[in-house]
């Protein structure tokens, strides 16, 4: 059957509370929101970082291995409009050759629509499973609603056939209707939000309905026996939905608004994450995307949920990482919306040699070092000549994945004059577990953490930003074990 | 089989600017005020001069590449000029163009000169260099004392100590550099400072506060050589020659292999080991009378002084609070101020060092001349450690009088 057979949901650590937003801006909007906080990316994430970490999570320990022939990623927060962001995380995933990438975009639905073309594609048996991915990093205009309200995050769903899964597919549909609720140009910074209740009772008052009647018609299932709704709206827009469609009042699940934020298109397959690791096995699940129309989808909670295998790379996991973080400026600085003195180390020129970076692309971007045929030294880089003293032999490299390898400290230091947007720029060497050495960048390591000897993980992150030539550069960054993903 | 360098090549005069930051002079400038001094130190005038090395390494900041900006600052009679630049073993690296040139009998009189003109970058601290078109894409944007102190926090491990009393050995290192330059007319930072002080000091790069970090100067220095018998024949009584010259290049363990602990300089200990054979040393510490060695960082000195044989494994930091590197103490090291005070214009750095090794041993050194049981020195040695402990180059020099 066609069913959900993994996920994995990645939040940033750090954690806006809202009364710092509050605080800052009270002379210019005294009724901002105080309580709660919200999830937002480092400097060094984005959404395309964030995908990444929300695929690892779905997929075990051992990405380069998982069984999946297609990738499709979604978002209204790509970090390029054209180059494939689907290959990309395919890349770092060291999933690049025979795959099939595709890039969901265009409207707060795109997260839905992915996982829902990923069902409607399985139902040839043939058809391999695919992992969808949907992340979100959108900035919004300091002292608007938005800022309090949007979140960062990303949530990965692995869509195949199996018996013991997470969720059964019973049925989907799409309706498609340009109803403007808010929209952002091609290069603009924010968004353009219309009036609330517009949006509650002209769009999803009008727009919802059908699409939920179809989706139950569809699976033979009457709207009362709906035991989870996914709808990321407002408290007042799902009560307007219930009495609309017949949806009991006390099936919609918490949109972790107090916690994390919207994330966007992300935000559905993020709720039903999070669902899926409390539901009972038979439970039935409508997930609602919204944005120029609406997906609706229904679901059976399969044997794996409620159990441990939903909540190994899920969303309590990532939501307990998250550190909260009162320094408004910092958010502002992380979201590059206050231009902050960075020195003139920051005026370096970051041109990438693009013919240099696609011979390295594996070594860089898949963190892909090697190991020895012949004395079995894993080492990093990967290059041509063994570096073990003992060995030294020419052409005798395999390829060892090391993003997935853990390492602990061997030395490190906090660096206040190097240049970052966030200082100290933390740095160091790691020791492979299974041997090796590396020079690398920490992050989400705050001054005073490090410690020699000190587990570490690695996570997908922007390297450096090329402002000139709007180009990212992505590399592996070492991340004390105990923080966001782990 | 090679012989080695030991006893070929006399240094017959030598050279070497004021170091500071000279907003005054140009690199052009600095290269005539420390050949001014060798050539008359000398009895050499330009014309002589056979061939010449330049030793820079930031030329993007001071200089255009190759040997000409040498050829132009002096006006050198059309004789071949090459560029040399190896990290911070640059100076060194020019001088072993120089030496080995005469020592090949290819040429009787070269020039090796080191030059860097820092202080119109803008900004305090060195300015950064790309790494090339890969290793930008994945190393760490690091900074020199960033690079350095991984040392600090690796050694601290190693040899199980609190990294305050680290930190004390490393405050001590830099006080004793005070110490010395304020007795060194020539040396960039003079003034005299309290252990309480450098340990108080604002953090650069943890362990390493702003005292741990060697001065950033514009300066040049600048040795001619020849064969002894001219330099004899030159009425120099007294005759430095260069006992053994040698480098070693990391080759990636530092950088990639699991055996390195962070804590130690491997190509120190294997550049060390090829310059006593070459100088026919077999007891470091009771034969060499004074050290100058790369305290770019307080902490780059402390491991040195286990790397270079000084100091038993883990001693290091004993040994230092003890006194033994002080100027008055078993092996003096530093006497000059160092790179810490001194200062550090990059290309210059490594025939500085041999600057106050020849000056000592000649008895020239005034205030801060040294005594050995009551004689003057008769051997030194300089080291310098270019590019970071992940992945460097170590030079060594070891000099001394013709007879020794």
């Amino acid at each position: 059957m066609r069913a959900l057979l993994a996920l994995g949901v990645y939040l940033p650590r750090w954690r806006l509370a809202r009364s710092a937003i509050a605080g800052a801006h009270g002379w210019f909007n005294p009724n901002l929101p105080k309580g709660g906080e919200r999830s937002y990316t480092s400097w060094d994430e984005d959404s395309l970082t964030m995908a990444v970490e929300a695929a690892r999570a779905a997929s075990g320990t051992d990405t380069t291995h998982s069984a999946f022939g297609a990738l499709a990623f979604a978002s209204t927060t790509f970090p390029f409009a054209d180059r494939s962001n689907a290959g990309l995380v395919a890349a770092a995933l060291g999933r690049e050759g025979a795959l099939q990438v595709r890039d969901h975009a265009g409207s707060q639905r795109a997260g839905t629509s992915a996982l829902l073309a990923a069902f409607q594609a399985a139902a040839d048996p043939a058809c391999p499973a695919t992992l969808v991915v949907a992340s979100e990093s959108r900035r919004a205009k300091p002292a608007s609603p938005q800022e309090s309200s949007y979140g960062h995050g990303a949530a990965a769903l692995l869509v195949g056939h199996g018996e013991q899964v997470l969720a059964e597919y019973l049925a989907g549909t799409s309706i498609t209707a340009d109803f403007v609720d808010h929209h952002r140009a091609t290069g603009a910074a924010f968004d353009y939000t219309l009036e609330e209740r517009w949006v509650r009772d002209a769009g999803w008052g009008t727009l919802l309905p059908p699409a939920v009647a179809e989706v139950l018609r569809l699976a033979g299932v009457t709207a009362a026996h709906i035991d989870h709704c996914v709808l990321p709206a407002s408290l007042a827009t799902q009560k307007a939905a219930a009495k609309a469609t017949g949806l009991r009042d006390t099936c919609f699940v918490d949109t972790q608004a107090k916690r994390v934020g919207d994330t966007g298109t992300a935000h559905p397959l993020l709720l039903l994450a999070a669902t899926l690791e409390q539901a009972q096995p038979g439970a039935l699940i409508l997930v609602i995307g919204f944005g120029q129309g609406v997906d609706a989808l229904l679901l059976r909670a399969g044997t794996l949920a409620g159990t441990p295998a939903a909540a190994l790379g899920g969303f309590t996991k990532a939501l307990q990482s998250g550190r909260t973080d009162t320094a408004y400026t910092r958010y502002l600085a992380h979201q590059q919306l206050l231009e902050m003195e960075l020195g003139m180390r920051g005026e370096r020129d970051n041109r990438t040699a693009q013919s240099a970076a696609w011979r390295k692309h594996r070594t860089v971007t898949a963190l892909i070092g090697g190991r020895c045929r012949d004395c079995g030294t894993v080492q990093y880089p990967l290059t041509r000549a063994c570096v073990n003293p003992e060995c030294r032999r020419f052409d005798t490299q395999e390829e060892a994945r090391l993003a997935d390898m853990p390492a602990r400290v061997k030395t490190f230091t906090e660096d206040w004059l190097a240049y970052t947007p966030a200082p100290p720029l933390v740095y160091g060497n790691i020791a492979f577990a299974e041997g090796g050495n590396a020079f690398i960048e920490f992050t989400d390591a705050a001054p005073g953490e490090m410690q020699v000897g000190q587990a570490v993980r690695f996570a997908f992150r922007v390297k450096d930003r090329d402002t000139v030539r709007g180009f990212h550069r992505y590399f592996w960054k070492a991340v004390p074990a105990g923080t966001a993903g782990d | 089989m090679a012989r080695g360098i030991r006893d070929q090549v006399a240094i017959v005069g030598m050279g070497c600017s004021r170091f500071g930051e000279r907003w005054e002079s140009g690199a052009d400038d600095l290269m005539l005020e420390a050949f001014q001094e060798a050539s008359a130190d000398a009895g050499i005038e330009r014309d002589r001069l056979e061939a010449a090395w330049l030793g820079v390494f930031y030329q993007e900041q001071s200089t255009s590449k190759s040997g000409l900006p040498l050829s132009m600052a002096l006006r050198l009679p059309n004789i071949p000029v090459t560029r040399v630049e190896n990290l911070c073993a640059t100076g060194t690296e020019a001088l072993r163009g120089a030496v080995y040139a005469v020592a090949s009998g290819a040429v009787d009189i070269a020039l090796a000169m080191g030059v860097e003109k820092l202080k119109d970058t803008g900004f305090g601290g060195l300015p950064e260099r790309p790494k090339g078109t890969f290793e930008d894409l994945w190393q760490p944007g690091f900074t020199p004392p960033g690079a350095f102190a991984q040392l600090g926090a690796a050694y601290a491990a190693k040899h199980g100590l609190p990294m305050e009393e680290v930190k004390r050995a490393m405050a001590h290192i830099s006080w004793k550099s005070h110490e010395n330059a304020a007795l060194n007319p020539k040396a960039h930072l003079r003034n005299r400072i309290s252990i309480e002080q450098i340990l108080q000091a604002p953090m650069i790069a943890y362990p390493l506060g702003t005292f741990d970090c060697c001065g950033v100067s514009d300066g040049a220095a600048c040795a001619i050589v020849t064969t002894p018998e001219i330099a004899r024949s030159l009425g120099h009584r007294e005759v430095v020659t260069v006992k053994a010259l040698q480098l070693a290049s990391s080759n990636g363990v530092e950088l990639s292999h699991a055996s390195w602990d962070g804590a130690h300089t491997p190509t120190t200990r294997i550049a060390a080991a090829r310059a006593y054979r070459e100088a026919g040393i077999t007891d470091p510490a009771g034969e060499i009378d004074l050290i100058e060695v790369h305290d770019c960082f307080s902490i780059t000195e402390l491991v040195l002084m286990e790397d270079l044989g000084f100091s038993a494994a883990g001693r290091a930091t004993f040994d230092v609070r003890d006194g033994r590197y002080d100027r008055t103490g078993a092996v003096p090291c530093q006497v000059d101020g160092g790179l810490k005070c001194f200062g550090h214009p990059v290309g210059a750095s490594g025939l500085r060092m041999a600057y106050e090794v020849y000056t000592q041993l000649l008895g020239r050194a005034g205030e801060r001349q040294i005594q050995r049981a009551g004689r003057a020195p008769a051997l030194g040695l300089t080291h310098n450690l270019g590019g970071i402990p992940n992945r460097n180059v170590t030079s060594i020099a070891i000099l001394g009088l013709m007879d020794t």
